[in-house]
């Protein structure tokens, strides 16, 4: 299932009239193991805190006397569930969330890391080069031919390549090291990524995808001639390593690729969707 | 008198960007102080599960968000459908802030609305080169 269906569990720490505050130390302790499990956690006490959506609700709280309150949503919109956890240790406390988690289907956070394009809409131009040059469908474009990303999972983890074709340095991920990709303000000094794509177009001979196309024409000949099927791998490796250096693109991403034939058939697919893309989008600006 | 800006932590639980110090001690003094707040595992995760709970997060008055580059943030929140309304968000970076201003910044009732607004004029003038 993809992650967007999945549902959701919210757990509030509640320690309000009714029952007894958990100590700083306690609490700290409880917080950090639930955030580390990837729950939302909601603690009540001074002020406001955000209001209830359609997640189901988890209340815990050292209640008076283990009395667990009963409440519902009157609405119906919001299921909600009590847990005592008087006397409950951290490690008791978590594995009392995910038995309520399990119980309710909800999704098991940490399996996939978060690794994936997000735009920045100042920036971008909507030229639709990220959406050409992606194999894997994270970019689409919306009903109005503007882009968005579409498909977050099918990014692969760790690999910042279409930041680095965007021309306008507006494709963050803000998991990555570094600045402006990670979220950091575009600098004067960014826009000598300009020349860096240069830099990658002259090694590269231009594009990516002729390149390796080229490349796997040269293959293909040798290996025609002569049925050295190792050698055209060596090839392909060579361009690749290329492209890692260049691009930061992870080893095992580029390994991962697929071969040279479907990457020109998965290219020529994203280009042909750029262009739908792009003609929709004058259309609707005219 | 307007109600105290409302706190969000996000403990960035899938990569080590964020030093892990800096966050433990920000939790820390949100624990040891009286404050009600919300506290998401993982900003990210929940952007890209289109997590309805950014909603929520993002209505309601004014918040004050401690995680990372306020472009990122603003992104993320744009990407999920629950855009943060410039007129009353902070955002507080522990990537680049100590424990101790994260801290006091969450802890002031005074609000340092930071969100980048509108088109860059580099952006605006690449978009209209390309338009003629
Ligand atoms: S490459 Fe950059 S500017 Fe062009 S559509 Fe993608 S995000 Fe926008
Ligand atoms: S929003 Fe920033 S601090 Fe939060 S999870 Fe994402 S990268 Fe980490």
């Amino acid at each position: 299932m993809a992650i967007k269906d999945q549902t959701t569990l919210r757990v509030v720490l509640y320690e309000g009239a009714g029952a007894q505050p958990l100590g700083a130390a306690d609490r700290f302790a409880a917080l950090t193991e639930l955030l580390e499990r990837g729950y939302t956690v909601t603690r009540t006490g001074t002020g406001t805190v955000a209001p209830a959506d359609r997640s189901t609700l988890l209340v815990l709280g050292r209640f008076d006397e283990g009395r667990v309150p009963q409440a519902e949503d009157a609405e119906g919109q919001v299921a909600v569930h009590f847990e005592d956890i008087s006397g409950q240790d951290t490690a008791a406390i978590a594995g009392r969330v995910e038995w309520h988690r399990e119980q309710r289907g909800a999704a098991r956070h940490g399996e996939w890391k978060p690794w994936f394009p997000v735009i920045d809409y100042d920036r971008c131009t909507n030229c639709m080069q990220c959406l050409s040059f992606c194999l894997f469908g994270v970019y689409g474009a919306d009903a109005t031919g503007r882009i968005e990303v579409q498909t977050n999972d099918n990014c692969k983890t760790n690999c910042p390549a279409c930041s680095r074709v965007c021309p306008e340095a507006a494709i963050m991920f803000p998991k990555y090291k570094a600045g402006p990709i990670n979220g950091d303000a575009v600098t004067a000094a960014d826009l000598g990524r300009e020349r860096m794509k240069v830099d990658i177009s002259a090694l590269l001979g231009g594009d990516v995808y002729a390149s390796l196309r080229q490349r796997s024409d040269d293959a293909k000949v040798r290996f025609s001639k002569e049925r050295d099927d190792k050698k055209a791998l060596a090839e392909r490796q060579k361009c690749l390593t290329k492209l890692a250096t260049a691009g930061d693109i992870p080893v095992e991403v580029l390994m991962s690729l697929p071969a040279p034939d479907e990457i020109l058939r998965r290219a020529g697919e994203a280009k042909a969707k750029a262009a739908a893309a792009l003609a929709m989008n004058h259309q609707t600006q005219s | 008198m307007p109600d105290a800006p409302r706190i969000l932590y996000c403990h960035c639980a899938y990569a080590q960007v964020v030093p892990p110090d800096v966050k433990a001690a920000v939790l820390r003094r949100l624990c040891e102080s009286g404050a009600a707040f919300d506290a998401v595992a993982d900003l990210c995760e929940m952007a890209a599960r289109r997590d309805p709970a950014l909603k929520r997060l993002a209505e309601g008055g004014a918040v004050k968000i401690a995680a990372c580059f306020p472009r990122a943030v603003k992104g993320l929140f744009h990407q999920a459908g629950a855009d943060l309304a410039a007129e009353r968000t902070e955002v507080i970076n522990m990537r680049t802030q100590s424990a101790e201003e994260v801290s006091a910044a969450l802890a002031s009732a005074d609000m340092n609305l930071n969100l980048p607004q509108g088109k860059t004029e580099a952006a605006a003038a690449a978009a209209a080169a390309r338009k003629t």
